[in-house]
């Protein structure tokens, strides 16, 4: 019985620590190659950096043969292969490896030897390219310079914030505001008005946005900060009214009353009592909603879509899959500072944002 | 509504307004509304302040702003008879909620299902939009192809989610376990379409698949373009690997919320893992399993981001929400887009409908 207890927890642990890499694998993958500069990248696979045997240029180098044509075999040491197998690489049989590298008139053989072998080679410059908006220089493999204009990933990360801190913020507290009113305060037409909020909860935003971009093409409101925090409120006010609600209709009624008592209007009951108590509930919305702005990209392309100068990292990061889709060491890089706020805020707050997430799986 | 009564009370009791207090309050929203609009343009014009500062005034403004606004509102609706503050403060309450509501999702509705059924040309009444959304041979493309992110994405997701909370419940690495296989959910799609890019690039030098397959013997393969139908598949992948936390926190807490003594009860009765999970564990959960699958129905539904950045819909992965963007802003057609957004509005009805359903067995209202 205790022999097959441990069996089954051995493949408990076995199969999730499984899972468990298989998960993490791409975003390790992401930050190693975030590291590493542009030649590493492209001629050896992030995974280089873990120790492994295998062919490693000895540095040694051998002359070529005289008089080869593409179509006749050439001998070369002990063996005889065509160019082409040449280029592949042949075993020498003594532990080493040849391999013509370059053009069959003007290469070089380079001999390979079986050891052990690790890419350390790692750097921020990366980094500093994405992040600046200024020209850069870059030391290309073979030791030249050339200059390359950086990619301002630090102009949209501030509008990222500029973007997601008032748009967190704001519904927030608008809704707290309904919440309370819809729970403490009587008017008519109460319980249909929040019938049609919880109505609104799934609906898809694409229903709304073709009206709204033409208000904001009327209004001057297209790609403003202002016309994305009043969507981003919008969108996010039936979950955030609905969720809080929730919270503050179950506040303790006497405390509430007895502060009515002592003469305190609604309006102080809210910002001195209620704000305060509702603090977890609050939080976790606020997680849930800042990941969610931060993350988002397809209201920030609409809205902001117009005015580069309010471009945010998701639309900038996208910008550059399109125009830099093969520099890889600068995709990574920027990906990953578009991550770092997220992933911050993640671990230090999982509680809040797990306890907000599952209050709000109704959202559409 | 009795919980309302303790306003009157109040009311009656605090202070009369004096003349001087009651001319500050009402010129507070004249100040507050110049400094606002002031604010406004300063933000608009993008003058040549350095971007650090306007970041900050930004902030500012528009967190201090809402702020004010609430007040100097309340402060007003304060300055009416007592008998007319119990009826107008509600709305200082809920008004601003109601409207933005009102401004960003019922009238727009209204108005985009009017905008779908006139030609974008003539102006005239006409179904056709409606008729391309599901005629279109683009269009058919997409919605199979949502059909396939639905079924598929959802089924894996779920099946995962499943799995990891099970095997999870029972291992000693729960926390760190959940938190790793959580982590995807806090990065946006777009860098979870880049993540998976690298993946599946097509140099086996870059790309970890395809290191994986040339190691193993085989070509490398162009996992995301010429792969079709298979390029569908690597793109949901992206969606199962960032909903699976989602549906695993949900699946796990739902587990955890079954009693022991029910799993013991049923081990000691000599029913095996496999029967728990089936019998028990599964029946128990169905509710919490209902609401996941419904939840990542949905977001397959409006799924835009990982298809725009990983391969732009192209290559036969077109999706409804791509195609209601281009057709919104590369189309120009706003009929054609207006309709596609009704269309998701019908879809989503039926879980409109149960949550009202919910909602009304409540007896809080």
């Amino acid at each position: 019985m205790n022999r097959q207890k441990r069996t089954a927890m051995i493949l408990v642990n076995g199969i999730l620590l499984f899972i468990v890499i298989l998960w993490t694998i791409p975003t390790v993958g992401l930050l190693v190659s975030s590291l590493r500069n542009r030649d590493d990248i492209r001629s050896s696979g992030w995974w280089s950096i873990i120790p492994n045997y295998g062919w490693s240029n000895t540095g040694e180098e051998l002359p070529l043969p005289e008089g080869q044509t593409r179509d006749t075999p050439i001998t070369i040491g002990s063996k005889t292969a065509t160019f082409d197998e040449w280029r592949e690489g042949i075993d020498m049989g003594d532990g080493t490896r040849y391999v013509w590298i370059g053009t069959l008139r003007s290469g070089r053989i380079e001999i390979y030897r079986q050891q052990w072998r690790v890419n350390w080679n790692f750097t921020t410059d990366n980094y500093s390219q994405v992040l600046s908006g200024k020209e850069f220089e870059i030391r290309n493999g073979d030791g030249t310079i050339s200059t390359v204009q950086g990619d301002d990933m630090s102009a949209s990360f501030l509008n990222s914030l500029t973007v997601a801190i008032p748009s967190t913020i704001i519904p927030i507290m608008i809704a707290a505001f309904a919440a309370y009113g819809f729970a403490w305060m009587s008017f008519p037409g109460r319980r249909i008005l929040f019938i049609a909020i919880v109505a609104m909860l799934v609906v898809p935003l694409q229903v709304a946005l073709v009206p709204i971009l033409r208000d904001y093409v009327s209004l001057e409101l297209n790609g403003t900060f202002l016309g994305v925090w009043l969507a981003h409120a919008g969108f996010g006010l039936p979950l955030a009214t609905y969720l809080l609600y929730n919270y503050i209709s179950t506040l303790p009624k006497e405390i509430l009353e007895s502060a009515f008592i002592d003469g305190a209007s609604h309006f102080t009951i809210f910002t001195r009592l209620v704000l305060p108590l509702s603090v977890p509930a609050l939080a976790s919305f606020a997680i849930f909603q800042f990941l969610w702005v931060w993350n988002d990209y397809f209201i920030a392309l609409l809205f902001l879509g117009i005015n580069r100068n309010n471009e945010v990292l998701t639309q900038r990061i996208a910008n550059m899959v399109g125009s830099r889709g093969a520099d890889w060491h600068l995709l990574t890089a920027a990906a990953f500072v578009s991550m770092l706020v997220p992933l911050i805020v993640f671990f230090s707050l999982q509680r809040y944002f797990v306890r907000g997430l599952m209050a709000g799986s109704v959202k559409g | 509504m009795q919980k309302t009564e303790g306003a009157a009370v109040f009311t009656a009791s605090s202070d009369t307004p004096t003349p001087l207090r009651a001319i500050l309050t009402l010129l507070a929203p004249v100040v507050v509304i110049a400094i606002l609009y002031s604010g406004f343009l300063f933000l608009r014009e993008n003058g040549n302040a350095p971007q650090m500062v306007k970041t900050i005034i930004a902030i500012i403004w528009g967190i201090g702003g809402a702020t004010a606004l609430f007040f100097v509102a309340n402060g007003v609706v304060e300055l009416l008879p007592i008998k007319w503050v119990a009826r107008v403060q509600p709305f200082v309450f809920v008004g601003p909620a109601l409207m933005l509501l009102t401004w960003y999702l019922a009238i727009p509705a209204l108005r985009t299902l009017s905008l779908a059924l006139v030609d974008d040309q003539t102006g005239q009444f006409t179904l056709d939009n409606f008729t391309s959304v599901f005629t279109e041979r683009i269009m058919i493309e997409a919605w199979t192809n949502n059909l396939l992110w639905m079924l598929i994405g959802t089924t894996l997701t779920v099946v995962f989610g499943l799995l990891i909370a099970v095997l999870a419940d029972r291992s000693r690495f729960e926390r760190a376990a959940k938190s790793l296989i959580f982590m995807p959910m806090a990065i946006s799609m777009v860098g979870a379409g880049v993540i998976w890019k690298f993946v599946y690039d097509v140099n086996p030098n870059i790309g970890l698949l395809n290191a994986g397959v040339t190691a193993a013997g085989g070509t490398a393969q162009p996992w995301l373009t010429l792969l079709q139908p298979w390029n569908n598949l690597f793109l949901i992948l992206v969606l199962v690997w960032m909903q699976t936390g989602y549906a695993m926190v949900l699946l796990s807490a739902a587990i955890k919320g079954i009693s022991d003594e029910l799993l013991e009860a049923a081990r000691v009765d000599g029913a095996n893992e496999f029967a728990v999970f089936f019998r028990i564990i599964l029946p128990n959960i169905s509710g919490t399993l209902l609401t996941v699958v419904t939840t990542i129905i949905i977001f397959t539904l409006k799924l835009f981001d990982i298809v725009m950045v990983m391969t732009g819909g192209q290559f036969g992965t077109e999706v409804i929400g791509v195609r209601f963007y281009r057709e919104m802003f590369v189309n120009n057609n706003p009929g054609s887009a207006s309709a596609i957004a009704i269309v998701l509005l019908v879809a989503v009805i039926p879980i409109m409908g149960y949550n009202l359903r919910q909602f009304s067995r409540r007896d809080t209202f």
